[in-house]
């Protein structure tokens, strides 16, 4: 068996703030290979985000403190390296897009500007070649026209082009894998799917990993080769596509499935999950989801559950996690 | 029984497009609402969807009369909703309440939830004499599942869930017969959406209201209403019943829209029947000549292209704006 491309182990975080000490992620792990997509799934405040940033390495310390843990990317620990070997994975081995394209891209520079930068500071490629590579880059994301449009500014795309073009951005330096945070929720379902198609087929072409951080089930469904569900900065579920969506191994995921309303069921009624999502300055203890958990007893306010074994490649942080599963 | 509440027929709202400093130039029109008809009826649901841009909140905006129409008209239990004046308007103000999207802007961060929920009152006076309000106010904080006793709280101290009930306290407050719902739940997290959205559907049955529900989110629009209107450029291009427009949708657009939306199932994986459309919503300063959709749309002839299809029934039992309508079954 050959090493995972990216392995994070036992991942801690804490935010240091002056109102006391949120720790946003509590021991998370997950690994993808190359050509696999991953979708980690969560609420705002799981700390998908967060894990994502830290691969990156592009959390501000302070506020955020990696406390414990390990990434490690082609068997190299990315934590312990230097700042300089940090940037040169950035963008050549890891890159990312973002949710918010319109933010993310410099709005006095333009799109062209802004890709070819990389290329000549990186590759040390001349003007005239980087804008060439520029265009066969925003061809490749199928931007109409992109000899005209590689000179224009971020405003005078739409929403969707916006996002094709930091895709363009992100594949400038040909990474092996791919984070992609939110990278459809700004957009309308139309140009959505459109992205979403897109991201597929440059996956399958560069045999690249992909890590797709979403809120939406749907999508999951969709493109996810595994999944990780999260919960209060921890795993709470991980397991294949097929597997989570025929029977659920945590009570979190089978109540997110439940509370879904669903395109092509009707007359349905929403079961929903009692309660908020824990504060990060104070999370319950024992097992997080213990609150609004439908099957909470004694045991899960004490002790934290560890991640039960349910298969091959398949977890679930639930102390009756066997009986949940059995149950879907 | 369908007894109509509201009635718009062939709304318009078109902004002018202005360039210049001191003396202004109108350029264009950005066509938001570009001639849109329907019937509300007495505790029915009428799901809004439509893409961002489609004109779908500039509508809510103009059935709260907070924006005046350019053309067309609507009626409010039959008496004209803008030709109202005075104490009738005002009377239209309870009647008619608004829910908003994002429930971080919409409450205002320095009045307590109290004041904000119990405002309507100091304006519509008689609905709550002044002893009775905080009563008042606490009986509709439990009506919408907030805790009667926060009534001194603050909107920073609640969640984006709990504000957004707030909101609906608030819209409750003068107890009106209809409530515009735009975009409700779309800013909050997939485990708090199924508790509004269930909030919504109890106050309904229990209040008998009628909502105009506003949203983007198809599978969302589905689970509420009982009749749906679909929006594009402006323009109502299809509307049936929930079934009609889901199981047996006509127009391309609503085919398109609906095949776009992943299914939370991996086994239907591939075995869907999926529309892919190019291109972006074109600009409402200019939209296409002829039927609107027809620069994205596979089935486009020349007709399309100089005459605009009417919204009547072509195929199957239900009005689509389409000259190629046709059943096909998506979802």
């Amino acid at each position: 068996m050959t090493a995972p491309l990216l392995e994070v182990e036992d991942l801690h975080v804490e935010f240091r703030t002056r109102d006391g000490v949120a720790k946003v992620l509590n021991g998370v792990g997950y690994q993808v290979n190359a050509g696999e997509t991953l979708a980690v799934l969560g609420e705002s405040g799981s700390g998908k985000s967060v894990t994502a940033q830290t691969i990156m390495g592009i959390l501000d310390t302070p506020p955020a403190f990696v406390t414990k843990g390990a990434i490690r990317f082609n068997g190299e620990d990315l934590l312990t390296a230097s700042d300089d070997r940090r940037r040169d994975v950035r963008g050549d081995g890891i890159a990312m897009i973002f949710q918010d394209a319109l933010s993310a891209l410099n709005p006095v520079f333009t799109v062209g500007f802004q890709i070819e930068e990389q290329l000549r500071v990186r590759r040390g490629m001349t003007r005239k070649d980087a804008r060439a590579r520029a265009i066969e880059l925003l061809d490749l994301v199928k931007i109409p026209n992109a000899k005209n449009r590689v000179g224009e500014y971020p405003h005078q795309f739409s929403g969707g082009m916006r996002q094709r073009a930091m895709i363009a951005m992100s594949l400038a330096l040909d990474p092996e894998m791919l984070i992609a945070d939110e990278p459809t929720t700004a957009l309308d379902v139309t140009v959505q799917a459109q992205i979403m198609d897109l991201l597929r087929e440059i996956q399958g072409e560069r045999d690249m990993g992909l890590i797709l951080i979403t809120h939406d089930l749907g999508v999951v469904a969709d493109v996810a080769d595994r999944i990780a569900v999260m919960y209060a900065g921890r795993i709470v579920e991980h397991a294949d596509v097929y597997q989570l969506f025929r029977a659920p191994g945590h009570p979190y995921t089978e109540s997110l499935l439940e509370s879904l309303p669903r395109l092509d069921l009707k007359g349905q009624e929403l079961k929903t999950i009692k309660g908020l999502p824990p504060s990060l300055t104070n999370i319950p203890s024992g097992c997080p989801f213990h609150p609004r958990c439908p099957r909470a007893v004694d045991v899960c306010t004490t002790e934290v559950p560890a991640n039960h074994r349910l298969g091959l490649d398949r977890t679930s942080a639930c102390h009756f996690a066997e009986e949940v599963v059995s149950r879907g | 029984m369908a007894e109509p509440i509201l009635e718009v027929t062939d709304l318009v709202k078109h902004f002018p497009v202005r360039v210049g400093v001191l003396f202004k130039r109108t350029i264009g029109h950005v066509k938001a609402v570009d001639g849109v008809s329907f019937t509300l009826n007495k505790g029915e649901t009428l799901g809004v969807v439509g893409e961002s841009g489609c004109g779908k909140s500039t509508l809510a905006q103009v059935l709260m009369r907070l924006e005046p129409p350019t053309s067309g008209g609507a009626t409010f239990e039959g008496r004209d909703m803008f030709a109202m004046r005075g104490a009738e308007l005002r009377r239209l103000r309870r009647d008619i309440q608004i829910v908003l999207q994002d429930p971080y802007t919409s409450l205002n961060p320095r009045m307590t939830v109290g004041d904000i929920v119990g405002e309507p009152f100091e304006i519509h006076t008689e609905v709550a004499p002044k002893g009775s309000r905080r009563q008042k106010v606490q009986e509709l904080l439990d009506t919408v599942g907030l805790n009667p006793e926060h009534i001194h709280r603050y909107p920073h101290q609640f969640s984006g869930g709990q504000r957004q009930r707030i909101g609906i306290a608030r819209a409750l407050a003068l107890r009106p017969k209809v409530i515009v719902c735009d975009e409700p739940v779309s800013a909050l997290d997939v485990s708090i959406q199924a508790q509004v959205m269930n909030l919504l559907g109890e106050l309904q049955s229990d209040l008998g209201l009628s909502y105009v529900f506003i949203a983007h989110d198809l599978s969302v629009v589905r689970h509420l209403s009982d009749r749906v209107a679909v929006m594009y450029l402006g323009k109502i291009v299809e509307t049936g019943t929930e079934d009609q427009i889901y199981e047996r949708p006509t127009h391309p657009y609503t085919q398109a829209l609906l095949s776009a939306v992943p299914v939370p199932d991996p086994t239907q994986r591939g075995t869907r029947d999926v529309i892919r459309l190019t291109g972006d919503v074109p600009s409402p300063v200019d939209p296409p000549s002829g039927c609107h959709f027809r620069t994205r749309c596979w089935k486009a002839q020349d007709i399309c292209a100089t005459e605009e299809p009417a919204l009547i029934v072509r195929a199957g039992d239900h009005p689509s704006a389409c000259h190629f309508a046709e059943e096909r079954s998506v979802v």
